[in-house]
């Protein structure tokens, strides 16, 4: 296999910080300060991702209603949310009485936890992976569903009969619907043979999953896309917070700095089910690249693998947001009906499908090995 | 070194909230310290090296059975009133039993050190040596059947569940308030 030159990937920066700190620490230190300075720029990449997506979610939003969104602070009202956060970090925490507040204070705590400890496992670029398990897919389907848990106790310990509607709505709804995100990703761990995130973007080199696949990846990708949106409590299916029934659901009662732990883990929310769309569906950071096409190829590995990366999710994120500015609120029956009625088993059913289609080599690196064979 | 500070860290974390979770007033809370049990208990998993076990504690006992829990004590009356421990014979039997558990698990242990030091010590098991272990129908390889057996049971609940519900009548029925 070729080696592309690749000048903008941080593969030698990081390679050089290594180096340094090997250089002058002993290794345990070095392990330790490897992990400090990852996890500091794993929490920096959360607050600055979640920041850039409220401007864009508020930009986008006003494009579709047709009007204009943030433009005083900064040119076109670029550091709004800048102005927003600083704002939310000097507001009062307001106690309330009769609440549980033990439970009321841990509540947002684990909401954002648990999408840290998923946001920790993204391949963000070549060499820009945290964790890299050998079951990377089930790890992320694992923490991601601990957020819930802190929603519920958030709307019981807020001691208000909307929080706790609210909450029980939200339970339901992120319970049915984990049940699809799981299946519609495993239909790709079995196309992929993996669950480890490095392989299953190596084995998308020069044919996606989503095209891999053919009819039962497309049915998976849109049943993860609709059932991710609707975990992440936004656009057609946020009942949980529907202002108009439960002024703001789960987190009528919180107030500063977390409310904002509520605000930005349902943003890092959208951004995880769109990262995680696009590492297992449409080829993650990899270039997108032909076989035997070099001067193509090398061209396509100029821009860096995680302009890719963010390129791709950024994309699923538009989506995400239009599907949210276009669509009236479902009501909880329907919503529920959506998933156990048809989703779920269209999902079981395309799992099988795609077991078929593996086993008898009906995918496309089967069929064209001299197109997209590895 | 650095993993026996985090196996006391675990350890602590699992001894104090196990004694919180049974000692605790509020039924809610109760669960919520339980549920730091079984976290510290999935770390305790990791720091073994064995992900996937990691990730079956997480997302099956914190995520699923966790969540069913609170939403079911949500479901009861007046899930958040204190509750009160009237019977002291009661809590010193339980405490007599779990110290009697605890004894013979300690005995158990210790005893057959050899053996968990045996499998513990085993590299990770890969993705499809796990895969054919649980599907497979080979000698030892029950899961398979026993699952399908669960699913016969879920099966004879929702059957029960629809002979034991009440056919809706025509009329209106009067609602709790007329009550």
């Amino acid at each position: 296999m070729l080696i592309y030159s690749q000048p903008l990937e941080l593969t030698k920066l990081l390679a050089a910080i290594d180096n340094f700190l090997q250089g002058n620490l002993t290794p345990g230190w070095t392990v330790l300060v490897k992990g400090i300075l990852v996890g500091i720029l794993i929490l920096a990449a959360y607050t600055l991702i979640a920041l850039s997506l409220i401007y864009i979610e508020r930009k986008v939003a006003a494009f579709f209603q047709a009007r204009l969104g943030p433009n005083r602070l900064g040119k076109y009202g670029v550091i709004q949310s800048l102005a927003d956060m600083i704002k939310i970090l000097i507001k009062e925490v307001i106690q309330i009485n009769k609440a549980d507040k033990l439970l009321f204070y841990a509540a947002p705590f684990f909401v954002i936890v648990a999408s840290v400890l998923a946001f920790g496992a993204l391949p963000f670029g070549m060499n820009l992976h945290a964790l890299d398990f050998n079951i990377g897919v089930f790890y992320l389907l694992a923490v991601s569903s601990l957020g819930i848990i802190g929603i519920l106790l958030a709307g019981w310990s807020s001691n208000n009969k909307y929080s706790m509607i609210g909450a029980m709505r939200s339970g339901a709804q992120f319970i049915s619907y984990e049940l699809s995100a799981g299946f519609s990703l495993m239909t790709i761990v079995v196309l992929s043979g993996s669950m480890q995130f490095s392989e299953i973007i190596e084995g998308q080199r020069y044919c996606w999953n989503l095209f891999n696949g053919h009819l039962p990846a497309m049915i998976a990708f849109l049943i993860y896309l609709i059932s991710g949106h609707a975990e992440t409590n936004r656009g057609p299916f946020d009942l949980p917070e529907a202002e108009s029934e439960l002024t703001a659901g789960y987190h009528t009662e919180y107030s500063g700095l977390q409310f904002g732990f509520f605000y930005l883990s349902e943003y890092l929310n959208m951004f995880i089910v769109a990262a995680v769309a696009a590492t297992v569906f449409l080829g993650g950071w990899m270039p997108v690249q032909i076989k035997g096409w070099e001067a193509f190829n090398q061209v396509m590995w100029y821009i860096p693998s995680w302009a890719w990366f963010f390129g791709k999710a950024g994309l699923l994120m538009f989506f995400s947001l239009w599907v949210r500015w276009s669509f009236p609120r479902l009501r909880i029956d329907l919503l529920l009906n959506l998933e156990w009625k048809y989703l779920l088993p269209i999902n079981l059913a395309n799992l099988l499908v795609m077991v078929v289609i593996v086993l008898s080599g009906f995918t496309l690196t089967d069929l064209f090995p001299a197109l997209f064979g590895k | 070194m650095t993993e026996q500070i985090i196996f006391y860290l675990l350890a602590i974390v699992v001894t104090v909230f196990s004694i919180l979770a049974v000692t605790s007033k509020r039924i809610v809370r109760s669960a919520t310290y339980l549920l730091f049990v079984l976290l510290a208990t999935a770390g305790l998993y990791m720091l073994l090296g064995y992900y996937f076990l990691f990730a079956v504690q997480v997302s099956v006992y914190a995520g699923g059975i966790m969540v069913l829990f609170i939403m079911a004590i949500f479901l009861t009356h007046k899930p958040g009133n204190n509750v009160s421990i009237k019977q002291g014979w009661r809590v010193r039997l339980s405490l007599l039993l779990s110290v009697a558990g605890l004894l013979l698990c300690g005995e158990i242990i210790l005893n057959n050190t050899i053996g968990i030091v045996r499998f513990a010590g085993k590299e990770e098991p890969t993705m499809q040596q796990i895969g054919t272990a649980m599907l497979g129908t080979g000698k030892q390889q029950y899961l398979l059947s026993f699952e399908m057996m669960s699913i016969l049971l879920l099966a004879c609940i929702v059957g029960a569940i629809l002979i034991a519900r009440k056919t809706k009548t025509e009329k209106n029925e009067p609602n709790e308030t007329e009550l």
